[in-house]
């Protein structure tokens, strides 16, 4: 459930000079297209379940897109609340496995159904717009892919809401968390994760230092790009490699709106979470536990039905990957085991948080 | 123990009034008396739930309500109104300790009493001049009492800016009242209830008021400045243990720092999460039979605090990620440790990496830019740290690319380069201290000598390859070269190779045994007949040194070499 980042304006902002003001109104002109896309996407959604108002001020909430994840749902709601998350806010994008029953049946989610088309919904990101400006606003917002799990500077220690009310003091709105492609040593195919286990525990392996990065003037965001999926489904045309930067934990207001899946956001200043004098902010991990043997099937079927960005480029590239058993792992690859190791390796930081 | 020492508690708290009634339940039943000021924006009702909260508690009372904000004269107010009712309720108190609804006491109370009346006439108040140290951390420092600072910054920041500007351009400079010296210091302080009563109860103090109304965060400046004024045993340090950042932030305190707290042996530290429940169950220790007086030794807290800043401003060196992607030239640290570029060498001796590997204890590459892919010692398609070979990935972001290789691998990193490879990071490179270069320029003719191609492809790539390497030689002798370079022409380098490669390799690797035998040089024999032809083709043949020495006193040197 991702998509591939555009560079979208740069030809336009050529032609009308450096003028940043251009920049701006465009950009606002943009936000709120978003942000009334949004809106008129929220007929696409039926309520199945809405337990919203049991959430209370302060709380924070999980929003999720997901289709057919049944199996992964029990740990990923476990994770989450450990770590601190209220509320989970979920549209289930016409489940045929049974998650939604599952989900209905839990009293911290609330449950969208819809059975409209991923793609014409910008990949999920119109509906997630919708439910983050009825119910994010004034809140820490998470927003993930079920198979994302988050990993911030002190995490083992500390639960989310630390995490956010020292962000709060120190005038901070967003934080940032790149996506760590996670993989099993062995075949995918072999790695099967049952429900309610811990995928990481299969999936534990990840690239260490193979990431590039570009800066993108017009959001402002940093693109990055590489890991085991450019080195290994992408070796035809790595430059089309998934992006892997997001900004998935914002304290949430009316005029924010997501431009391109968790990637980046308007307006411009949320994605400014990076520090380009030498130092150093605090950031955090999304462990990618997608690599597991679910995925050969997943992506079968999603290339039926070609709902993923650029026509689903990656799982075709992923579908001949497998087909080829390929295996993510190399020599080089590193075993996850703590946060402390992603931050000497320079993935995550704790910035000033000490 | 001598004089009895009966403490006096001023809480100032404005959130979290749980944590607020438990913190005043650790004063009291350590003998304290306490008086609580809460922030007047706080609702009637969740105050009146702390006044039932603490009912039970006979040592309590509750200061007149003031609407406080951060930086103004109100927060002073706050604690003079509730310092004064806390001395006139409870008279024969001796020393009062300012704290606040965050800071957390991490010794026994006792303790704290045994400490202070070891030496019951000083006063513990951090109290720095202005005019001899900064004592300020990201904001201002002199200019607080000099300038009027009538808006709140929080809420009016552009109003505050403009206005500190507009009094700056005008020259306005308030002057002090008669006798005081303007003195800065921590907000958290325990006088004694004699300085104090000398402070509150000061003939001038209406005078001093309104000074100080609009000064600049007054709470780390009116205590501080008076009690210079009424006492002469200051002893100038905080017993609260309160950090800040670069930006003058509080530092805040979690779980995981119950250890080094417990270790600072400091007697109230803030400030504390509420919600970090280990912390406050383990905290205040219990008491000993003895009161321990040991003074605080915060040395390992503040030793990791400062890492920690130093890291936010700073940052690691070499490292580029999602949070620090520092501009050019801010970089602070382009590269994380030393590397070596070993430029033309491969054009004149064919087997130099491998001879070089047997030379050096460091990580030799082959031409990590080539055009073809990046050559990792070894030629597997990925290098170290899972880094692909793929050029085309590497020329997205070859900063990045070298950057992560330099940073992921713990040796050296030594690789080859010639004018046919990526040319992109010449100025990052040049401009780079950790970067050693041996540049030998003008080799690259050489292999075009025995490439048997037709004597066309042989002009037109001699002169592309001679415009880049000129291209690179304007950075090599720009004046912002940083990077330890030792440049040859392809003469100068072929009379004297083992010395110009001995002192180099030593350079890189001081353990690196001496040059005995070179590896084999390409064949020279007809090199003379190709400059001439291409000079007489149009072409300017440059880069090689002026007069290239004859073959035969080459071929003598290396007979020498060997």
């Amino acid at each position: 459930m991702q998509a591939l980042q555009v560079v979208t304006g740069a030809g336009i902002r050529r032609r009308l000079g450096a003028l940043p003001i251009i920049g701006r109104l465009r950009r606002r002109v943009e936000r709120q297209r978003l942000i009334a896309r949004g809106l008129r996407s929220r007929t696409a959604l039926r309520a199945i379940s809405d337990r919203t108002r049991l959430i209370e001020r302060g709380d924070i909430l999980c929003f999720v897109t997901l289709r057919d994840e049944r199996a992964r749902l029990p740990w990923f709601l476990s994770y989450y609340r450990a770590m601190g998350v209220r509320h989970f806010l979920i549209v289930d994008n016409a489940s045929q496995d049974g998650g939604g029953d599952y989900l209905r049946a839990q009293p911290d989610v609330s449950l969208w159904w819809t059975d409209h088309s991923y793609k014409v919904a910008r990949f999920g990101m119109d509906w997630m717009n919708w439910l983050l400006l009825r119910h994010g606003r004034g809140h820490w917002c998470l927003t993930v892919d079920p198979d994302e799990f988050l990993v911030y500077p002190h995490h083992d220690q500390r639960p989310l809401a630390a995490l956010t009310s020292w962000l709060d003091a120190i005038g901070r709105r967003s934080f940032p968390a790149m996506l760590l492609d996670m993989y099993p040593k062995g075949p995918i195919e072999d790695a099967v994760c049952v429900e309610g286990q811990d995928p990481l525990d299969i999936a534990r392996w990840f690239d260490p230092a193979n990431y590039s990065i570009q800066k993108n003037d017009y959001f402002g965001n940093l693109w990055i790009q590489g890991g085991p999926r450019t080195r290994a489904f992408f070796t035809h045309d790595p430059l089309a490699g998934p992006a892997l930067n997001k900004i998935p934990l914002v304290k949430w207001s009316a005029r924010y709106a997501y431009v391109s899946s968790t990637h980046m956001l308007l307006p411009r200043g949320l994605n400014l979470v990076y520090d380009e004098d030498g130092g150093e902010l605090i950031s955090g991990c999304l462990l990618h536990a997608k690599f597991l043997s679910s995925f050969s099937a997943k992506s079968a079927e999603e290339l039926d039905r070609r709902q993923h960005y650029g026509g689903s480029q990656e799982y075709r590239a992923y579908h001949a990957g497998l087909h080829r058993g390929v295996r993510l792992w190399c020599s080089e690859s590193r075993e996850y085991r703590d946060w402390q190791q992603l931050e000497d390796l320079g993935l995550i930081s704790r910035g000033n948080w000490a | 123990m001598k004089a009895a020492v009966r403490l006096g508690v001023v809480l100032l708290c404005h959130d979290d009034l749980g944590l607020v009634a438990r913190l005043a339940r650790i004063w009291t039943s350590g003998g304290a008396r306490v008086a609580i000021h809460v922030d007047a924006k706080v609702s009637a009702a969740r105050v009146a739930g702390l006044r039932q909260a603490l009912e039970d508690c006979g040592q309590i009372i509750f200061s007149r309500r003031h609407r406080c904000s951060w930086g103004r004269f109100s927060l002073v107010r706050a604690t003079q109104d509730a310092a004064a009712e806390l001395l006139q309720r409870f008279p024969d108190t001796t020393h009062v300790y300012l704290a606040s609804g965050a800071c957390l006491p991490l010794r026994p109370i006792s303790d704290l009493t045994a400490y202070l009346a070891a030496d019951p006439d000083r006063d513990h108040i951090e109290s720095v001049s202005t005019h001899d140290v900064g004592w300020t951390v990201g904001g201002l420092n002199h200019e607080r009492f000099t300038l009027f600072f009538p808006f709140d910054w929080k809420r009016r920041r552009w109003l505050f800016d403009r206005f500190v500007d507009w009094q700056r351009r005008r020259g306005i400079g308030r002057r002090m009242p008669a006798g005081l010296s303007p003195h800065l210091g921590s907000q958290w302080w325990c006088l004694t209830a004699r300085t104090l009563r000398a402070i509150l109860e000061d003939p001038r103090r209406a005078e001093f008021d309104r000074f100080f109304r609009f000064v600049w965060i007054p709470d780390e400046s009116y205590f501080q400045t008076l009690v210079r004024r009424h006492s002469t045993t200051v002893e100038s340090w905080s017993l609260t243990m309160a950090k800040f950042d670069h930006a003058g932030r509080p530092y805040c305190l979690y779980d995981d720092h119950v250890a080094m707290l417990a270790e600072s042996r400091c007697f109230v530290a803030r400030k504390v999460w509420p919600g970090a429940a280990h912390l406050l169950s383990h905290f205040p220790l219990p008491d000993e039979d003895r009161p321990q007086v040991d003074p605080p030794q915060p040395a390992r807290i503040s030793r990791i605090i400062n890492q920690t800043v130093r890291r936010r401003v700073l940052g690691r060196p070499g490292l580029y990620m999602q949070s620090r992607f520092p501009r050019k030239d801010a970089e602070n640290g382009k590269t994380s440790a030393p590397y070596a570029v070993i430029h033309g060498l491969t054009d004149i001796f064919p087997g130099f990496e491998d001879w070089l590997r047997g030379h050096l204890s460091c990580h030799v590459h082959g031409h990590l830019f080539s055009p073809e892919g990046a050559e990792f010692a070894g030629r597997p398609s990925i290098g170290p740290g899972a880094i692909s070979s793929d050029p085309l990935v590497r020329d997205r972001d070859p900063q990045g690319f070298l950057t992560s290789l330099i940073r992921i691998t713990d040796r050296m990193q030594v690789f080859q380069f010639s004018p046919r490879d990526n040319q992109a990071l010449n100025w990052f490179m040049a401009t780079d201290p950790h970067a050693h270069m041996l540049v030998v320029t003008g080799a690259w003719k050489l292999p075009l000598l025995h490439s048997g191609m037709p004597f066309d492809d042989v002009r037109r790539i001699f002169a592309q390859l001679q415009r880049i390497e000129l291209e690179q030689l304007d950075v090599l002798n720009s004046l912002w070269v940083r990077a330890r370079l030792h440049h040859h022409d392809l003469g100068e380098f072929l009379l004297y190779p083992r010395p110009i490669l001995q002192d180099f390799l030593l350079r890189i690797d001081p353990h690196s045994p001496p040059i005995t035998t070179l590896p084999a040089m390409r064949d020279l024999t007809g090199l003379d007949q190709m400059l001439r032809r291409l000079r007489n083709s149009g072409l300017r043949p440059r880069l090689t040194g002026e007069d290239l020495p004859p073959v035969e006193l080459l071929t003598a040197e290396r007979a020498a070499a060997e």
